[in-house]
């Protein structure tokens, strides 16, 4: 295959049958090793995988113990996830039925992972805080101020006791896409306080209901 | 009329510039190509705008699709030194040669008894095998032991690192083994909670989500 082509067709037979150096060609049949060198490269190109795999940090919250009386939270608005990717959501604390406040019961709003659905709600009620963070990322552009100052007040003002706070609860039939698009959807609304908690079970009885309509 | 005498071209070229460049390709791809090892569970994540990357240093729990629950250490020594201790829990003796084998695999998803078996299986054969997962239930924790050994040695594994730079001094940078879970997008939150929970049984709180990353809209 790879053979040298030496090139002396018949030289060497002069006059004098002088001796001469025989002349070799410098070329050499390259074809076999650039059809190699493909192969491998093909090979390579086909099976390597360039992606690593990309995550998302969060804390979960710790076992509450039991002596742990119920938090109050601020501007809370509450997430339960269904069978079927169905989604409720209700705003502020829960109350059941017949609660010794005399408050109206809890109603489970539903709503949709579309565009227009929970991406537009949770603009909305998170709206100061994204105006605060779109004020800050401009005076970054303009330059006047540094890049660190701006990821601190940003996360200053996702953190800020009036800014919106998300519960996430999933029941047993939600699977765990919803849940990932979810905390994903929060994180492109700049919502920085959120967490998953288990269900109470009176939430679980209206989610019931509310998936058997 | 004379014939308009057409110039003879040399048909054979200059492979050169593109031999070099075929060869550089093929150096670059094999200098960055990492081996790809198979897995015994599928698992399709579910995808986020998110855009960091997974560290190195990593203690990985999978959940497939039907919510059982796979181990996986990506320290090869560390991972060798927890089989060490769960073989001390459940009275199992590894030999040498497994517990090398075991440093090269990949996640495990059999509970402890038949661990050995698994180890002792050809590579081909063990792809066949179905894996039932390795046990997550209250009375039969066995994913809370392997995490609990995992960390210990880890850190263990850390010091030494440590020592050894210290000793020979190196400055020594000190990576903490993160904790991530790789889920299917399919799976039932309740077995992916069911996991987190024996994570935060044990005071860990920060996880790494796995995730595909998703291009934006718009």
């Amino acid at each position: 295959m790879a053979e040298v082509n030496t090139g002396d067709g018949g030289g060497g037979h002069g006059k004098h049958d002088k001796k001469r150096a025989k002349k070799l060609s410098t070329r050499i049949d390259m074809t076999p090793m650039v059809d190699l060198a493909f192969l491998l490269l093909t090979f390579f190109v086909m099976t390597s995988t360039f992606n690593k795999a990309k995550t998302m940090e969060i804390n979960f919250p710790a076992e509450p113990k039991a002596e742990d009386e119920r938090q109050k939270v601020n501007n809370a608005l509450t997430f339960i996830m269904s069978k079927d990717n169905s989604i409720y959501y209700y705003y502020g604390e829960f109350f059941p039925a017949a609660n010794k406040d005399g408050k109206p019961a809890t109603e489970l709003t539903k709503t949709d992972f579309s565009k227009d659905g929970l991406h537009k709600l949770l603009l909305d009620r998170n709206k100061p805080t994204i105006e605060e963070i779109n004020t800050l990322s401009e005076q970054l552009k303009k330059g006047e101020i540094a890049d660190t100052t701006y990821k601190r007040k940003a996360i200053y003002a996702k953190g800020n006791k009036a800014a919106l706070t998300v519960l996430i609860k999933a029941d047993d039939k939600a699977v765990y896409k919803n849940v990932i698009d979810l905390i994903d959807e929060l994180n492109v609304c700049q919502v920085g306080k959120y967490a998953v908690v288990d269900m109470m079970p009176a939430e679980f009885e209206l989610v019931t209901a509310a998936g058997a309509k | 009329m004379p014939k308009i005498k057409m110039p003879k071209a040399n048909p054979s070229l200059d492979m050169t510039p593109m031999v070099d460049l075929a060869f550089l390709l093929v150096t670059f791809f094999m200098l960055t190509a990492s081996v790809r090892v198979s897995e015994p569970v599928v698992v399709d994540t579910p995808s986020s705008t998110s855009d960091k990357i997974l560290p190195d240093n990593v203690l990985l729990v999978s959940v497939d699709k039907f919510g059982k629950a796979f181990f996986n250490i990506s320290n090869p020594a560390v991972r060798i030194s927890t089989l060490e201790r769960m073989g001390e829990q459940y009275k199992i003796t590894f030999t040498d040669q497994e517990k090398k084998r075991f440093g090269a695999m990949t996640s495990i998803g059999v509970p402890m008894e038949k661990l050995k078996e698994y180890i002792n299986l050809d590579d081909s054969q063990r792809q066949k095998v179905k894996s039932p997962g390795v046990p997550i239930d209250s009375l039969n924790n066995q994913l809370g032991e392997w995490i609990q050994f995992g960390r210990i040695e880890a850190a263990k594994q850390a010091k030494a690192e440590k020592d050894k730079a210290e000793g020979a001094g190196r400055e020594f940078k000190y990576e903490p083994m993160r904790f991530a879970i790789k889920a299917d997008g399919a799976a039932n939150y309740i077995a992916v909670q069911d996991v987190i929970k024996i994570f935060t049984k044990k005071d860990i709180y920060r996880f790494n989500l796995i995730t595909n990353l998703e291009q934006p809209e718009e």
